[in-house]
């Protein structure tokens, strides 16, 4: 069975578990006590990831590490639409990729924020909700055009992709470090279509469309 | 925000939680705040704990595995006597920063009537949305507020439950920042699991969670008992987060209670008490 390397709190991990719940695939939670027991620099998960990251999925003989590596790789073996990464849509590809390397800035920034407020990591809290309302302000005016253009999603028309799950969780839980949504009504709107698409989970600090359900 | 806003005499006399003791390593100095105030401390070399303010050095006290000072004049500290009984898992399941101030922190733990829409599937589940009728007391000369006989239908109750069950809590505020609950344990019939949490009021709008558990388990990890107190206090954050205002209102007129506050309403009641003007919006007058 697939293997995650895993903790609850974090939002790269909830990424990949999320596209496995809607790809409907079973998979094993290997809990990594990132907070308070920092078990993610202990040496037996650097036995598994030398740069102490989370998550990391198992699958067979596969080891991976780097959530959108794990995303691009679960949506290419298992996903029979091929609508999640297309991979024969070459400027398609592109655009993904490019949005997974903002969802890389919303890491460095917003979740940096997160952690700074939350759990007390040594971070300058202020410049990264800076640069968090910078890829906010990028990722709002996007999503209002493409809403012009008739599209729910970041990228591919009709479908949501990985570029759409990559973005969502650390916009979700921007509050948490402080980064307002409150001038951001397309991303507003966009989030709640995320939270529709079939097979969503939650995790603590996101809530389901439908509270109680 | 103002965070260097003085506290209130009663507020400012009391012992407050600043860290868990496992995080702290020795001649590894640390810094937190209190009341907005910068304090530092650090475990020597020889072993012992050294709490300051910059300025002077403040009161130590390791308790509840977490280590406590005050800026003021605190007495003794509340007892939670489980805590010393020998076949008990005491965990530090995490400390966690929180805005919004300590005291809304608290009124929300002491609420049961948000578990089926907040806590899906483990604290609560709909349609069980009633909270029955309980009991609330002053107790110790009005030192300490408990809620008794306080009934919930439960999914998971804790990290041993394998079925959903009606559970009964206990409720203690023995503290303006801290409170106790204890709820039936799944394990044995007659004990009951405490779980704590104690608030560190970094400033007026802000604090830290400190979440200690005291509890019959001989089944899970300490990781486990800390992952599922996490994602309890993780799906109460953004609601904490986002109650407006971020001080809590003691004016008994500024937010409509239900008959499922009562332990709410006395808490804020006693606080007024207390002339508790720090973290709270006071009635006027």
């Amino acid at each position: 069975m697939i293997k995650l390397y895993d903790f609850d709190l974090s939002g790269n991990c909830y990424k990949v578990r999320l596209l496995l719940g809607i790809l409907g695939l079973e998979f094993e939670r290997k809990n990594v006590d990132f907070f308070p027991g920092f078990k993610h620099r202990a040496a037996e998960f650097l036995a598994v990831n030398p740069l102490g990251q989370l998550p990391v999925l198992e699958d067979g003989d596969l080891s991976l590490r780097d959530s959108h590596a794990i995303l691009v790789y679960l949506a290419s073996k298992y996903d029979g639409s091929g609508r999640w990464y297309p991979t024969g849509d070459a400027a398609l590809l592109g655009e993904i990729q490019q949005w997974l390397s903002l969802a890389e800035g919303l890491t460095a920034t917003a979740s940096a924020a997160r952690l700074a407020e939350g759990m007390d990591f040594d971070f300058d809290a202020e410049a990264a909700r800076k640069g968090a309302y910078r890829l906010f302000d990028v990722l709002d005016e996007h999503l209002w055009f493409r809403e012009r253009e008739g599209s729910d999603w970041i990228c591919a028309p009709a479908h949501p992709t990985i570029a759409d799950l990559a973005c969502f969780p650390y916009v979700m839980l921007s509050e948490e470090g402080g980064v307002s949504r409150e001038d951001y009504p397309a991303i507003r709107r966009w989030t709640d279509r995320v939270k529709r698409i079939p097979g969503f989970s939650v995790m603590p600090g996101i809530f389901p469309a439908q509270l109680g359900s | 925000m103002n965070t260097m806003t003085q506290p209130d005499p009663f507020m400012l006399n009391q012992w407050y939680p600043i860290a868990s003791l496992q995080e702290i390593l020795p001649g590894q100095p640390r810094a937190t705040k209190l009341f907005g105030q910068r304090i530092s401390y650090e475990r020597n070399v020889a072993g012992a704990l050294q709490v300051s303010d910059g300025s002077r050095a403040l009161p130590v006290l390791e308790q509840y595995g977490c280590l406590w000072t005050s800026l003021g004049e605190p007495d003794e500290l509340f007892d939670v006597p489980e805590y010393a009984e020998p076949d008990r898992r005491n965990v530090n399941a995490g400390s966690v920063g929180v805005q919004v101030s300590a005291q809304r922190g608290i009124e929300n733990f002491l609420d049961m009537g948000h578990f089926p829409y907040v806590h899906t599937g483990i604290l609560g589940a709909l349609p069980h949305t009633e909270v029955k009728e309980y009991n609330v007391e002053m107790i110790r000369d009005g030192r300490e507020i408990i809620a008794t006989e306080c009934l919930f239908y439960q999914p998971m109750a804790s990290t041993v439950s394998t079925s959903g069950a009606d559970v009964e809590y206990i409720y203690r505020v023995p503290h303006p920042t801290c409170s106790v609950l204890y709820k039936s344990s799944p394990m044995d019939e007659k004990r009951l699991d405490a779980i704590a949490l104690f608030g560190q009021p970094t400033g007026e709008e802000t604090f830290r969670g400190h979440m200690v558990l005291s509890i019959l388990d001989d089944v899970n990890t300490d990781d486990f008992i800390s992952y599922f107190q996490l994602h309890i206090f993780g799906q109460d954050k953004p609601i904490l987060e986002n109650q407006m205002p971020k001080r809590l209102p003691l004016d008994p007129r500024a937010e409509t209670p239900i008959r499922a506050d009562k332990t709410s309403i006395m808490y804020r009641r006693w606080l007024t008490g207390h002339g508790v003007t720090y973290g709270t919006i006071p009635a006027a007058a």
